[in-house]
């Protein structure tokens, strides 16, 4: 499957490993995933990398039961929508908790995981997840 | 060049949906255009150009080159053949190619089809592909799959709106009940709301029975110029409005969740530029992939305001005979779903229903059609509106 080349993760490795978007500094708007052209000032946008503070909420999730084989040893699991306190949204898992634990609000913080690797002998893919925020690491509530 | 007025149907076909293990994808797609060009009484040496929608048949059968395909195995030599692709939309998109193409006076008849086998791969393979019409390096990639993206929805809707899971199952129920009296569908029976609640849950709140089948399928429609429409038969149904619109790729970058906004803009152009207002409309095919995306289309498309889809199912609204028919045809749901000929299909069974051929499922009387068919998750949405 050409989704499973390894360029094409390989090109994502700085947004996967470390949640780098852009940012348009002419209408002020956070990307994630990072744009190659702001959608509102298109040739006026000024796009500069940005490193997201990796904190947001839950804006929405469902709980994977029926996983594709790259997911099955994982099932079940949360996928769900992130909303960044920078604005953007990112789909991404939700870890270190239950799967019935999550609910639309929760307080969440990125982390570092194997996402997934493709088949027996196939790449491992690294990324970034999210997980609830814990009071004893000062993480604003909002 | 000369703009010409109006854009008829002729003739429609469709083959049998469902799990159709003794056939091919050219056996499929052979049959429905063969029954749309019977139907239509036009000779194949009169038509000029075939368009053809299909989302992936590279991935589902090892076959691209439709196109091509479709003329050869019709028999239509030389003629040119167009092959396009909009995810879930590929057929609605082909219909409106094929009616920008006669508009423009390119060409006065055509043959637009749908098809799609899945059967061909497993299951995991064919929700792999399904998948890819969601924004794949960013959605896909982490596990979210085609159903969870409409979870996504769903949870969403439940959360703003107060929504329930009752909600979406009365859109399966409804729709089984219609697909019981279509003899094309792949689900023919009715389904109790009980069985709909307690079914497996694929991607909470998502259950088996709230989402559309993998299926097998090909749909056609004789397609031509307004003048040339009573050669062929004494009951053209006439396109009177055909719109697209476009949003984000991903889920995750639209302004809000529970609206399609892409199907906001094409079907109020498309009702402006019929001249029509949404209780015009006697008849709906709306893109029910997943029982939710009923919901958020009866919203969008105007029938009742952002967030009373689910009160609108509760008074019935929109069950044969009552004020909104959607779905007469059993919808994605109880039809079947073979990506590419959904686009097709829906203005097949409108063409039915605008005749008066649609016996036990018929719509009395109906007039004006929508179909509404969504690409993706939304990111495209293709409009017709059809009339007698």
């Amino acid at each position: 499957m050409a989704e499973h080349g390894v360029a094409q993760i390989w090109r994502k490795i700085p947004s996967m490993y470390n949640v780098i978007g852009n940012h348009c500094t002419t209408c002020d708007t956070f990307y994630f995933p990072p744009r190659p052209v702001c959608p509102k000032c298109r040739r006026k946008g000024h796009l500069e990398d940005h490193k997201f503070k990796g904190l947001g909420i839950v804006h929405t999730f469902s709980i994977v039961r029926q996983a594709p084989d790259d997911f099955k040893t994982q099932a079940p699991y949360v996928v769900a929508q992130v909303q960044l306190d920078e604005g953007p949204r990112l789909t991404t898992q939700i870890v270190n908790c239950e799967v019935t634990d999550v609910y639309i609000g929760m307080r969440v913080r990125v982390c570092f995981r194997k996402i997934t690797e493709f088949g027996h002998a196939g790449l491992i893919l690294y990324g970034f997840k999210f997980e609830p925020t814990m009071k004893v690491t000062g993480h604003p509530d909002r | 060049m000369t703009v010409k007025k109006r854009v008829a149907i002729v003739g429609v076909g469709i083959s049998k949906f469902g799990e159709l293990w003794d056939k091919s994808l050219r056996d499929i797609t052979l049959e429905a255009g063969m029954y749309a060009i019977f139907d239509s009484g036009v000779a194949g040496k009169d038509i000029e150009a075939i368009c053809i929608g299909n989302m992936s048949a590279g991935r589902f059968t090892g076959q691209e080159h439709l196109g091509a395909l479709a003329a050869d195995m019709g028999g239509l030599g030389h003629i040119p053949a167009y092959s396009v692709e909009a995810a879930c939309a590929s057929g609605g998109a082909a219909v409106r190619q094929a009616y920008m193409a006669i508009r423009s006076g390119e060409h006065d008849v055509m043959l637009v089809l749908g098809c799609e086998k899945m059967s061909d791969v497993n299951q995991s393979e064919a929700m792999r592909t399904m998948g890819v019409a969601s924004d794949w390096e960013w959605e896909g990639i982490f596990g979210a799959t085609f159903p969870a993206l409409y979870a996504f929805i769903a949870r969403r809707h439940m959360h703003e709106y107060g929504t329930t899971e009752t909600h979406l199952a009365q859109v399966t129920v409804k729709n089984h009940k219609n697909a019981e009296h279509n003899p094309w569908a792949q689900f023919q029976k009715a389904v109790p709301l009980d069985v709909v609640m307690k079914s497996g849950l694929i991607a909470d709140p998502i259950r088996i029975l709230h989402s559309s089948p993998i299926s097998d399928g090909a749909a056609g429609l004789l397609m031509c110029s307004e003048e040339k429409a009573k050669q062929f038969t004494d009951t053209p149904i006439y396109i009177e409005a055909s719109t697209q619109s476009s949003d984000t790729l991903a889920l995750h970058d639209r302004r809000d969740i529970c609206t399609m906004d892409a199907a906001v803009v094409s079907s109020r152009e498309a009702l402006r530029k019929a001249g029509l207002t949404i209780d015009n409309i006697d008849v709906f095919e709306l893109h029910d992939s997943f029982t939710i995306g009923e919901i958020v289309l009866t919203e969008d498309v105007g029938i009742t305001q952002k967030g009373n889809g689910g009160k609108l199912l509760d008074e019935g609204l929109t069950e044969i005979g009552a004020k909104y028919p959607v779905n007469p045809s059993g919808g994605l749901k109880a039809r079947g779903h073979p990506i590419g000929a959904t686009g097709v299909a829906q203005i097949v069974e409108l063409v039915f229903q605008l005749r008066g051929d649609a016996e036990k499922r018929q719509v009395s009387g109906a007039e004006k059609a929508m179909a509404v068919n969504i690409g993706g998750t939304g990111a495209t949405s293709i409009v017709h509106i059809l009339g007698r």
